[in-house]
């Protein structure tokens, strides 16, 4: 088997959620840090692996990937054997966790991002955070936490029984926004915070931590 | 017992699934949904279709789905073995770049297209103005976008490689209408996204879609 490569930081949470897969699936990978401080997600060599100029990129011999949700589908498929599913081969079941996958993405992502960037990475950049827009998002979150408490309260995972790729999506910004004030909104909610005490012990994403705690 | 996708054949999200559903020239059935009485942010469409309160849900027997990109994803699984092979599953590398390009439309090209779509032909005939503002910023994120699908174009037919797949099909409905507005140069100033746009515009199953896509 080629060696994988993952090209990213281990701050961002679109290589967290690559790395979490990877972890997950007990795969073996090299880390090429990219100096995003320096820019070189911008520029060349970067750009021939995502001409979006964006971390995470990634390597399985010569095939080229790059978006981290297009990674872990192409991961979970390719080694289905290896470690944790996180997929059913059952179609129908699939595609409810397919349902899910699309929430995350379009629901949940664009708010929860939004706070992360606000509540922690502009204060580690040494900017000042727009209270406005904290207060907006978290509003939109309520949101779209209330249908993920009405949604855990009949299933343990959002896709079905097993923990699947549509749970493992969210974990990077989840525990962002779990070391700022709007873990509240997690925790005033029983469903909703009994599942993200479950993915956060994870075992696997724990080794994430680990990586980022390092650098 | 027939597939069911509850939605308007008009709806840009709707539609998704059906040009899906024809390129796999599968039977279904569309299901009406009263947008203009708020049917879609009623309790039981709420409690049975979409908890998000939108078009389009689908039923196939005792399985229910929302998000339209996970209904065409379900279709493109389900009848692989028929019609035009979408997701490109017996190949890795090609299942692979299905997979990136169908990100790039979720995460990169989807929130600008849609913007510009909603600002200059959506708000008007829900009785709203067009933000002229949020158009142009919106045109600036979809200039640059388009000049990487240019790039990417080419050097590549379609999207992921030599084939149409489901990463060129998510892009229709909002190019669709997109073309329709003062922006289309945008596609068309581009020779290699023109060409691309042209060809699966013009695909038989897309434009039984298409022909009754028409706000008007």
């Amino acid at each position: 088997m080629a060696v994988l490569k993952v090209h990213g930081g281990v701050l961002s949470t679109a290589t967290q959620r690559v790395l979490a897969c990877l972890h997950e699936k007990q795969l073996e990978y090299e880390l090429v840090r990219v100096d995003m401080a320096a820019g070189d997600h911008k520029k060349e060599p970067f750009l021939s692996l995502n001409p979006f100029g964006k971390v995470p990129a990634f390597e399985d011999g010569d095939l080229k990937l790059f978006e981290s949700r297009a990674i872990t589908q192409y991961l979970v498929y390719t080694y289905p054997e290896k470690g944790t599913e996180l997929i059913y081969q059952d179609p129908k079941k699939m595609a409810t966790i397919g349902v899910w996958m699309e929430v995350e993405a379009h629901h949940f992502d664009p708010v929860a991002s939004k706070l992360v960037w606000e509540l922690f990475f502009k204060p580690m950049f040494g900017m000042a955070v727009d209270s406005a827009v904290v207060t907006e998002y978290e509003a939109k979150l309520s949101q779209v936490l209330d249908v993920y408490e009405s949604r855990l309260g009949q299933s343990k995972y959002l896709g079905g029984d097993c923990f699947s790729l549509a749970d493992l999506h969210h974990l990077p910004c989840m525990q962002y926004l779990m070391g700022t004030p709007v873990k509240e909104l997690f925790y005033a909610r029983v469903h909703v915070a009994a599942w993200c005490n479950d993915l956060l012990a994870r075992p696997a994403w724990n080794k994430v931590m680990e990586l980022k705690n390092q650098a | 017992m027939a597939l069911k996708l509850h939605g308007e054949s008009i709806s840009t999200c709707t539609s998704r699934p059906m040009f899906c559903l024809h390129e796999k020239g599968v039977d279904f059935e569309l299901v009406p949904v009263n947008l203009m009485v708020g049917e879609h942010k009623q309790p039981p469409y709420l409690a049975t279709k979409n908890p998000f309160g939108q078009i389009p849900a689908f039923e196939d027997g005792d399985l229910t789905l929302f998000e339209s990109r996970a209904i065409s994803r379900y279709i493109a699984t389900k009848y692989k073995a028929q019609g035009t092979d979408l997701l490109r599953q017996d190949n890795l590398k090609e299942f692979g770049l299905v997979e990136v390009w169908l990100e790039v439309e979720s995460q990169a090209f989807n929130p600008p297209i849609s913007a510009i779509v909603y600002q200059i032909s959506i708000s008007p005939m829900l009785g709203g103005t067009t933000n002229d503002q949020v158009v142009e910023a919106n045109v600036e994120k979809l200039a640059k976008v388009l000049d990487i699908y240019e790039e990417r174009l080419s050097k590549s037919k379609y999207l992921a490689g030599d084939f149409f797949s489901l990463a060129d099909l998510h892009h229709i409905p909002y190019t669709h209408y997109f073309m329709k507005t003062p922006k289309a140069s945008l596609i068309t100033s581009r020779p290699h996204v023109k060409a691309w746009w042209d060809s699966i515009s013009s695909r038989p199953a897309i434009k039984k879609v298409t022909a009754g896509m028409n706000f008007a």
